[in-house]
């Protein structure tokens, strides 16, 4: 399931999976996503809970982000932040292997080997403790576990230098780290996917939650840690219980007598009683045949999932797979039945962001033709499997309610979920339909208007242990899964570009967004460009024991020397060097099943491009060969940039390879130039009078006309200047380059060249002109005509005078 | 000492044609009063524009539209003009000129100017009623008068002239079959792809074209009848166009004792083995070249009529060669070399065949140094510049063949600048101008 649903939808696929089929193997994205802070959360609260509120960004004086670059990922928040910190002076401490765009108002920037957070953290709790910045009554009142946490941190990272020199930074900006946030009260850590994805992310999320815990820093103005959840709804997941180890509402497997209670509440006697395959495991049972039936909702795992092939092979194996979604993706290609689905413009319902702040959504146009919302689909089919009582939902506000009573169900004694939105089972039609952003929780009988609790955790206000406390977890340190080494020597992280979400199958729609970066780039320290050959604007090829792709290289001084980055968005779809998930390992967190995104040794050799090409054309159609190519759209059709490292297919071969390119259709009328000698070729296909498609390639892409010069795809092409369609000037120049009708045939002047000519340079005879353009001056049999040229010319410079 | 009233020069001319008016002219743009000029001419007409002898079987133009000197032109000049009483026999010894007449006049400078004559195949039946060559007005008359009269020609020999008389011909109502030698059409003037373009739009004229044809024999008893060709095929003609190319015109020279091969042979000042006798046009042999095309003919008038004006400098040196074919609506043209000679030349094409447009620019070391123009002949006078001065074209290559417009905008875009006004001419292009000027 996507992390885009919205939550009834997540709701009523909950139900259906684990309470009518009976079975937990259902997962949200949030897997590849939120995962591991949902562990760290229910590990230190007990409770999958965020215990802070946006505000506390204004009112915090120091605040520290951890993997996380807010400055693209989280804008408006990260506005926020900057406005914050221009009124109070807000200190800000970046953690990040790189120097993203969020480093811009950072006042220190840690620039920590991947994977080495929990040994940061590590360190600076024995700091804390040294430097006797604990708050050891609240410690004392309000949690457990204090001593072996601190013991585990002791062994991990015996001193800040040791700390320092295992996450590769200088031992004196950890220690201004550490001086900063032992003398900062109002300190806010925000942790994003740099933490998440990870083979031991459920441990950093941990680690950064005990320096919180040990300080009293939580549930109190300007403090706290503060998870910032990667998709619109997540948390919506998250709440409804959408994640294969998640039961529903924030009750578990763990607990018999919560399975029990979801059984009743549902009346679902098949209820599944165990956690069920989280998705990489899924995949993996899926290609042993053990998985023969599968629904992909609204996400792209053949795209998103780490090991793509895999999990494409394991998608082709599958004997039925349905695939709901607004649009045709790399995932529906592979589907045996595709569900047209109401996308979000279209669809009414609510969602949750990092806060526990409720908004509704609402549709603003009807969804075409046969969409519907997921809800709705989930629904039928429930029904027409014979649960007709328990799936009677005709609205979004329907399901609403039993999501908020189900919360409130038997929520109390002997154990309280602060998951309660009890307040709003009661909402009518009307109510839900005007109902404005709350902050849960909201138990029933809360008084409206609600505004729900900023805070959690503060005031002696309980934990969901079931002791009450608060846990600080031992998180003893280890380094990434597989760490580079002489075969695999550098370290490949993926994540989000500013412009583009996901696997692109909206966001890749949009020309603007695509102004940015119109293709994957690989990012690479200037020094591991030398050392390893590569050249900026050049291509690389980057394999590693999973797979291998090629794609252009961008030198980067904000990369750490011996780490690449890559942009985790593009599929096959939009390149040839996409999904990087090909590339990227599998390796999980064993608490939260999250995979290890962003820490993959790779190899990368230079790869060295023979031509470069640029294809403009009405189809989307991926272009087969060895090649690399980029698409990305533009009005009435689409762009491709092409990079080859094989010689041009020549003679009889090339021209169906330029016909399989164009991609034009056989009554096409073709234009072409060609420079062999130069390595410049160029196609222009015109289907009645109006341009289909064309076709550029040289030897080096600075010889390439910039796609903006180009004769917009559709335009119209006059026959007298279908040739200069391939001249690869801005069209301005093609319009008035063109000579016009031919006037003198001997010298082939044309009657645009002679008005230009007669024009600028003041030409009054026909002596001058044969001077100046020849016209005339070989067999004279134009001399009559060039005389009415040059009288109309006088009298027009007459008239205009 | 009392100077005695110099004799003028008495310069006799030998042909009046294209060649040896335009050397006349251009001794008199020198030197007005310089000369007794006396022209002879066979044919009894003033001097013409034989190049335009196709638009006139055409029917665009008459014939006396294309008198470029009109008798009183000559009168006016003091000029003697002797038309169609053609030159016998020069005496060098003696310095004179004799007539078909019987007159002789005296010379103190000869100027040879008397052109070409049609080549003949060596076949059987060219002395039959209706065959014609494709030279002169009245061979123009007989073929107007052939096309009034019958309906079937053939024309043998697929190149400039030869198609041009096919053209004619079909513009005057007959249906008419090309029968050519080679391969492709004009094939010293286009490559390959442009021939088979010229075919498509002569087949679209309704010219019917058969290549690889050699023709065997001209068949018929009292009049032509048709063609005979040595696959056996017969096609059938009551009308018969030789024009398989031209010789020069040297009998007379060669009965002189000038020393002549193909041609006349002249130096680079025009002079031919006696330093009074001067000849141009296409009756001369000029560094192993002979001549069909006017472009070198008037660079040759030009020198000649400098030299004959007592200039001791004037030099001729041959342009680079360039030829367009005068069929309305069909724009060729060629110069330089049709093909890469070797890897170190590069030929750069575009082509849109539907639109019937083909252009291929030879290029070695950057330098143009051959075009072949097709469906658009634009560019072929500024071809003819870069490849006579040996432009660098490095800087608009990727545009060169698009057109002198594009070059030179090419030169003016910078690559970061998508906006140029269309008339505003920024310093590298009056450095291209330059250049190429």
């Amino acid at each position: 399931m996507s992390g885009q649903f919205l939550t009834e939808d997540y709701y009523v696929a909950n139900k259906l999976m684990k309470g009518f089929l009976g079975s937990a193997n259902i997962d949200t994205n949030s897997r590849l996503c939120m995962a591991s802070s949902v562990a760290g959360h229910i590990r230190a609260f007990g409770e999958d809970v965020v215990p802070g509120s946006y505000d506390d960004l204004e009112e915090a004086d120091l605040v520290i982000l951890v993997g996380s670059n807010a400055a693209w990922c989280h804008p408006v928040l990260y506005q926020r932040l900057v406005a914050a910190k221009a009124a109070r002076g807000t200190k800000i401490v970046v953690i990040d292997p790189r120097r993203t765009a969020s480093c811009d108002i950072a006042d220190l920037h840690l620039a920590i080997r991947p994977g080495t957070d929990v040994a940061i953290f590590a360190a600076l709790l024995g700091h804390l403790v040294d430097r006797g910045a604990c708050d050891h009554d609240w410690i004392q009142a309000r949690t457990t576990g204090f001593a072996d946490a601190v013991a585990a941190a002791r062994s991990a990272a015996p001193s800040l230098a040791d700390a320092a020199a295992i996450a590769d930074i200088p031992p004196g900006a950890l220690e201004t780290f550490a001086a900063w946030f032992a003398a900062t009260e109002r300190t806010m850590t925000l942790y994003s996917q740099g933490v998440n994805q990870s083979s031991a992310g459920t441990d950093k999320v941990n680690a950064i939650i005990n320096c919180h815990l040990a300080t009293g820093r939580i549930g109190r103005p300007g403090t706290g840690p503060f998870s910032l959840t990667g998709q619109p709804n997540a948390m919506g997941g998250r709440e409804v219980g959408g994640l294969a180890n998640q039961l529903a509402a924030h009750m578990s497997f763990a607990d018999p007598s919560d399975v029990d209670r979801v059984r009743r509440f549902w009346q679902a006697p098949y209820i599944a009683t165990r956690p069920g395959l989280k998705a990489v495991d899924l995949f993996d049972a899926m290609l042993d045949g053990k998985v023969k039936a599968v629904w992909v909702l609204a996400t792209n795992p053949a795209a998103s999932m780490p090991r793509a092939e895999r999990v494409r092979a394991a998608l082709a194996a599958c004997p039925f797979v349905v695939v709901g979604d607004c649009w045709p993706t790399d995932t529906t290609q592979l589907a045996d039945v595709v569900l047209p689905a109401a996308g979000w413009s279209e669809k009414d319902g609510t969602v949750t962001n990092s806060e526990r702040c409720i908004s509704r959504q609402r549709a603003f146009r009807a969804p075409p033709g046969a969409a519907r919302p997921d809800w709705w689909m989930l629904s039928e089919v429930a029904r027409r499997m014979g649960w007709r009582a328990a799936f009677p939902y005709r609205r979004p506000a329907e399901i609403f309610r039993e999501h908020a009573a189900l919360s409130a169900f038997e929520n109390g004694a002997p154990k309280r979920r602060l998951f309660d939105i009890g307040a709003l089972s009661e909402l009518s039609d009307d109510d839900y339909e005007r109902l404005s952003p709350v902050t849960w929780p909201l138990p029933r009988g809360t008084a409206a208007p609600w505004s729900g609790a900023k805070r959690l955790f503060g005031d002696g206000q309980r934990f969901s242990n079931d002791d009450g406390r608060a846990r600080l977890v031992a998180t003893p340190y280890r380094p990434v899964a597989a760490p580079p080494d002489d075969e695999w020597p550098l370290v490949l992280n993926t994540g989000r570009l500013r412009d583009q979400w996901h696997t692109m199958t909206r966001t890749g729609r949009v020309a603007r967004l695509l102004a940015h970066r119109r293709e994957p780039l690989l990012e690479v320290h200037p020094a591991d460009a030398a050392r390893h050959c590569l050249v900026d604007g050049g291509l690389a090829r980057v394999a590693s024991r999973h797979g291998a792709t090629v794609m252009p290289v961008c030198l980067s001084p904000e990369q750490r020397p011996g780490e690449v980055f890559a942009p985790m968005h593009w599929t096959d779809r939009f390149t040839s060097a996409g999904p990087i998930d090909r590339v990227v390992g599998a390796a999980t967190d064993p608490v939260s099943g999250q995979p290890e995104l962003k820490a993959t040794p790779v190899r990368v050799t230079p790869v060295v491009p023979r031509w470069h090409g640029l294809l403009m054309r009405g189809s989307d159609r991926p272009p087969q060969g060895e090649f690399y190519w980029a698409r990305v759209p533009v009005e009435r059709g689409h762009a491709f940039t092409l990079a080859g490292w094989q010689t041009l297919p020549a003679g009889s071969s090339a021209a169906a390879w330029i016909a399989a390119l164009l991609d034009t259709e056989p009554s096409a009328e073709l234009v072409t130039y060609a420079d062999p000698g130069r390595g410049t070729f160029r196609w222009a296909s015109v289907v009645d009078g109006r341009l289909d498609a064309c076709l550029f390639l040289a030897r080096s892409a600075a010889a390439l006309p910039p796609q903006e010069w180009l004769v917009p795809l559709g335009g119209g092409v006059a026959p007298e200047m279908r040739t200069g369609l391939l001249a690869g000037l801005p069209a301005s120049a093609v319009a008035a380059g063109h000579p016009g009708a031919t006037v003198c045939a001997c010298f082939g002047v044309g009657i645009r060249t002679l008005q230009r000519a007669i024009a600028t340079r003041r030409l009054a005879s026909i002596a001058e002109i044969g001077s100046v353009l020849r016209a005339g001056t070989n067999c004279g049999s134009c001399i009559p005509e060039l005389r009415a040229i040059l009288g109309d010319a006088r009298a027009g410079s007459n008239t205009a005078a | 000492m009392t100077a005695m009233p110099r004799r003028r020069e008495r310069l006799v001319v030998v042909g009046n044609g294209m060649a040896g008016m335009r050397t006349v002219e251009a001794l008199l743009a020198h030197a007005p009063d310089r000369c007794d000029i006396t022209v002879i001419g066979a044919e009894p007409h003033p001097n013409y524009n034989r190049i335009l002898l196709s638009a006139v079987l055409a029917g665009e133009k008459t014939l006396d539209e294309i008198v470029v000197n009109p008798r009183g032109w000559y009168d006016e000049r003091g000029i003697r003009l002797v038309a169609g009483d053609p030159a016998t026999a020069i005496s060098r010894t003696a310095k004179t000129v004799t007539l078909a007449g019987g007159e002789t006049i005296a010379y103190d400078t000869l100027l040879l100017a008397t052109g070409s004559k049609p080549l003949a195949p060596p076949i059987p039946g060219l002395g039959l009623p209706g065959v014609r060559a494709f030279r002169d007005i009245a061979d123009v008359e007989a073929m107007i008068a052939a096309a009034r009269d019958h309906r079937r020609a053939v024309v043998i020999g697929g190149g400039l002239l030869g198609l041009e008389a096919a053209w004619g011909l079909k513009r005057r109502g007959m249906s008419v079959t090309v029968v050519h030698l080679m391969p492709t059409l004009m094939e010293r003037q286009l490559d390959g792809a442009a021939g088979e373009l010229l075919r498509r739009d002569l087949d679209a004229r309704g010219i019917d074209v058969i290549t690889n044809a050699q023709t065997e024999e001209i068949l018929g008893a009292a009049r032509a009848e048709g063609v005979l060709l040595a696959d056996g095929r017969e096609i059938p003609a009551d009308f018969v166009v030789l024009a398989i190319g031209i010789r020069p015109n040297i009998e007379l020279a060669r009965a002189a004792k000038l020393a002549v091969n193909r041609g006349i042979l002249v130096g680079d000042d025009m002079r031919t083995s006696d330093p009074d006798i001067f000849a141009v046009g296409e009756c001369i042999e000029h560094n192993g070249q002979v001549f069909g095309l006017v472009a070198p003919i008037w660079q040759q008038a030009t020198v000649c009529g400098a030299r004959l004006a007592g200039d001791q400098i004037a030099v001729y040196q041959p342009p680079p060669v360039f030829t367009s074919l005068k069929i309305t609506g069909i724009d060729v043209f060629s110069a330089g070399a049709l093909a890469a000679a070797d890897d170190a030349d590069d030929e750069i094409t575009l082509h849109d065949a539907q639109h019937g447009i083909y252009k291929k620019v030879i290029v070695r070391d950057d330098r143009v140094v051959g075009s072949v123009l097709y469906g658009s002949a634009a560019d072929g006078v500024w071809h003819v510049e870069l490849i006579r001065d040996k432009v660098d074209v490095a800087a608009y290559r990727d545009q060169l063949v698009f057109g002198r417009e594009f070059a030179e905008r090419a030169v003016a875009t910078p690559s970061d600048d998508d906006e140029i006004g269309a008339d505003h001419a920024p310093v590298a292009v009056a450095v291209l101008r330059e250049q190429a000027a």
